[in-house]
């Protein structure tokens, strides 16, 4: 029996790691995530898990100390935000090149700077190229239900990559919802026992990890992380498939909202994809508008196919992104929605938008007026700027 | 521990840790170091060596060949530290769980660029945390995996390639940091600093203390590069005992708080002893550059005081 609760995103992953108990946990302090520690360190401190803790000196270690761990043979993670991660940077590649299927709880916020504290996907958008798996949240319910199956991801043979699950800052992880909680032994079950191959502290057979490798291996390492990110398509549905077996929540690599028929479609990431759903509901209410949404939960193996499957039909995309990249075309999920759609030959019109900066708030209204401006794209066929911004003060767009 | 005394023959004797085939230098302080702690290993202990990016690491682990007998983990240049208070504490888990039964000591080597400098931070975090395991620093007294660059190792006016002697250079401006005393105000239960004597009892048995002692443990070893330095690689033991014998490098252990001197020249000689075989001194031998020879002296002399001083 599945269990009815009210909890904050980091709540409800301080709750899975409980019940996942895994073997170690380096952490470091920052907002937004510092609650997922200090969540587990009670859990310690009152006997209710084994997991020990390694109070680290900062992220760099902490991830440096995640890696130290798995490579010895234990179930290890850890939790960060913003500049936690991108002190971390070197060590993510490093955990995907060594294949350590490390789970890491990402509370997504701005990078500085300017220094700034709320949700925005600039942590985890520039990871994007770090080999790791990335899974996306919109509810409490989802990084839950994301971080359970991140084991069992990371963990497969045909996978052994680490998994980043992420969710946004003070938006999710802090706002209370009511969730419903899988039982102890379930998700136990669930996650199995891990058994590790290879790993250093098997008196059996001795391991050297973290070799100095050439140019005459480097690019096959490279190419073998490419064909674990191709295997993880497949592990990611059949693990989703068991979940729901045990939760009957169903997921996949993205999740589409009143798409049928949809004509206009908006393309998220994130906790804003209800807000979008808020929108379409109105719209669809009371003009009948055929919108629809596409709210991404698997961004890294990016769902090429799928996606420009799912956007064959309509007639305008907007594509929203929560972090910059400074590059000419647009955001980073812009431009990976583009490359889809451009190799599937989809000549849908495609705006970007950059909304949500450093906490900015979208709202109901500001989706309405994406779907008014999808309209009018798709009818004249002109799309005056590869992005354009929602929520922007017009009078500093030209300031240097 | 077992042994209280030291055979020199039966030490040596024991099975290498270190395999020969691997692409350090000739004559590499370093590698006599590694070999040296890594003898000190009870021959039933299984462990894991942890390495900090840098000449040893990038020579004794090229892929797909290790010269390691034991499990080996590199991760990156800073954080050796943290890397194997990871295994360490994974470790403990397993054990406590039931998934392992056998004995696992862990040390780990970094350079004086790994250690002293960018791996700072992780070192001594490692050590706070009070991690079972021994942190190794094989100081050569500069970055020589990346060419000769100073290091806050690097000895006052050394000769580097960032601080090059020149015109109006006489090398190093600053002096070394004192990484052991650092660690020995971490209130660790083992610091031992030590070099190569022509029996290498020393710092075999600092190594056997520090991996044998429970709780964090730290050992510097001065691991002289002859291509850094510019000596003749015959000249490594020479060297050593040069840097003992003018107090340049004391031979000290801090154990539970306790200052040890292990070695006081019954004759301490200058200074210009140590300095003159090496081509990094070679500029302070110029007449106009005198004064810094007595300067060199001066801190020498008041270091040397100090830590005798502490070991009362």
């Amino acid at each position: 029996m599945a269990i009815r609760e009210r909890l904050s995103g980091n709540e409800a992953v301080a709750y899975a790691i409980k019940q996942v108990n895994p073997d170690v946990m380096p952490a470091f302090p920052i907002t937004p995530s510092t609650e997922i520690p200090q969540y587990v360190a009670n859990y310690i401190a009152n006997g209710e898990i084994d997991t020990e803790f390694i109070h680290v000196e900062s992220e760099h270690s902490a991830m440096s100390a995640t890696i130290g761990a798995t490579a010895a043979g234990a179930r290890a993670i850890t939790a960060t935000s913003s500049c936690g991660m991108a002190l971390m940077w070197e060590e993510l590649y490093v955990a995907a090149s060594n294949r350590l299927p490390i789970v890491l709880a990402l509370v997504n916020r701005a990078l500085s700077g300017p220094i700034n504290i709320n949700a925005d996907h600039s942590d985890s958008m520039g990871a994007r190229d770090s080999g790791w798996i990335q899974i996306y949240a919109e509810s409490n319910q989802e990084v839950y239900d994301n971080f359970i199956q991140a084991f069992p991801i990371a963990e497969d043979k045909r996978v052994h990559l680490p998994v980043m699950v992420c969710q946004d800052g003070f938006i999710t992880s802090h706002g209370v919802e009511n969730i419903l909680l899988a039982e102890d032994a379930a998700v136990k079950k669930f996650v199995g026992e891990y058994d590790p191959e290879h790993y250093l502290l098997n008196a059996s057979e001795k391991m050297a990890i973290g070799p100095y490798a050439v140019s005459n291996y480097y690019m096959e390492t490279k190419r073998a992380q490419r064909q674990a990110m191709i295997n993880a398509r497949e592990v990611i549905l059949e693990v989703a498939a068991r979940f729901e077996k045990m939760t009957g929540r169903k997921y996949g690599f993205f999740e589409t909202y009143q798409m049928e028929d949809a004509e206009y479609a908006v393309v998220i990431i994130g906790s804003a994809a209800g807000t979008c759903k808020a929108a379409i509901d109105e719209i669809r209410s009371i003009t009948g508008k055929k919108v629809g949404l596409i709210k991404i939960r698997v961004f890294r193996p990016f769902p090429e196919e799928e996606l420009a499957e799912a956007l064959s039909k309509v007639k305008a995309v907007a594509i929203m992104d929560r972090s910059e990249m400074f590059a000419a075309t647009s955001g980073p999920l812009g431009a990976e929605v583009r490359a889809a759609l451009y190799q599937a030959r989809i000549t849908a019109e495609v705006v970007n938008y950059f909304y949500g900066l450093g906490g900015r708030d979208i709202t109901v209204s500001d989706f309405k007026t994406v779907y008014k401006n999808l309209e009018t794209i798709a009818e004249t066929h002109i799309v005056t700027d590869m992005y354009e911004y929602i929520g922007l003060r017009r009078e500093q767009t030209e300031e240097v | 521990m077992e042994k209280t005394t030291y055979n020199f023959k039966e030490v040596m004797s024991k099975p290498e840790r270190l395999a020969p085939g691997h692409r350090m230098c000739a004559g590499c302080g370093g590698t006599i170091t590694v070999r040296t702690v890594l003898r000190a290993l009870e021959e039933r202990d299984k462990a894991v060596i942890g390495n900090a990016t840098g000449c040893l690491e990038v020579s004794s682990f090229m892929y797909p060949y290790t010269a390691y007998e034991d499990s080996y983990i590199h991760n990156a240049f800073e954080n050796a530290g943290a890397t194997l208070s990871g295994v360490e504490t994974a470790y403990h888990v397993l054990k406590k769980k039931g998934k392992i039964q056998e004995n696992f000591k862990f040390i780990t080597f970094g350079g004086d660029g790994g250690t002293y400098d960018i791996g700072f931070q992780s070192l001594s975090g490692a050590m706070e945390r009070g991690h079972d395991m021994v942190y190794v620093c094989y100081d050569n007294g500069a970055y020589m995996n990346t060419g000769t660059q100073r290091s806050s190792a690097t000895p006052q006016y050394a000769d580097t390639t960032t601080t090059p002697a020149g015109k109006v250079s006489a090398g190093k401006v600053q002096v070394r940091k004192d990484l052991a005393a650092i660690m020995a105000e971490h209130h660790i239960p083992y610091v031992g600093q030590s070099t190569f004597t022509s029996n290498f009892k020393d710092l075999y048995t600092k190594a056997q203390k520090a991996i044998y002692t429970p709780g964090a443990a730290f050992l510097n070893v001065m691991s002289p590069c002859p291509r850094g330095w510019g000596y003749e690689p015959s000249e490594i033991m020479r060297i050593c005992q040069l840097a003992m014998d003018t107090c340049y490098w004391p031979m000290f252990e801090v154990i539970e708080g306790k200052w040890i001197l292990n070695y006081e020249p019954k004759n301490k000689l200058p200074i210009e002893e140590f300095l003159k075989p090496q081509r990094r001194f070679k500029h302070l031998f110029q007449k106009e550059n005198e004064v810094l020879l007595g300067k060199f002296q001066e801190e020498i002399d008041k270091r040397w005081e100090e830590l005798r001083n502490k070991c009362n």
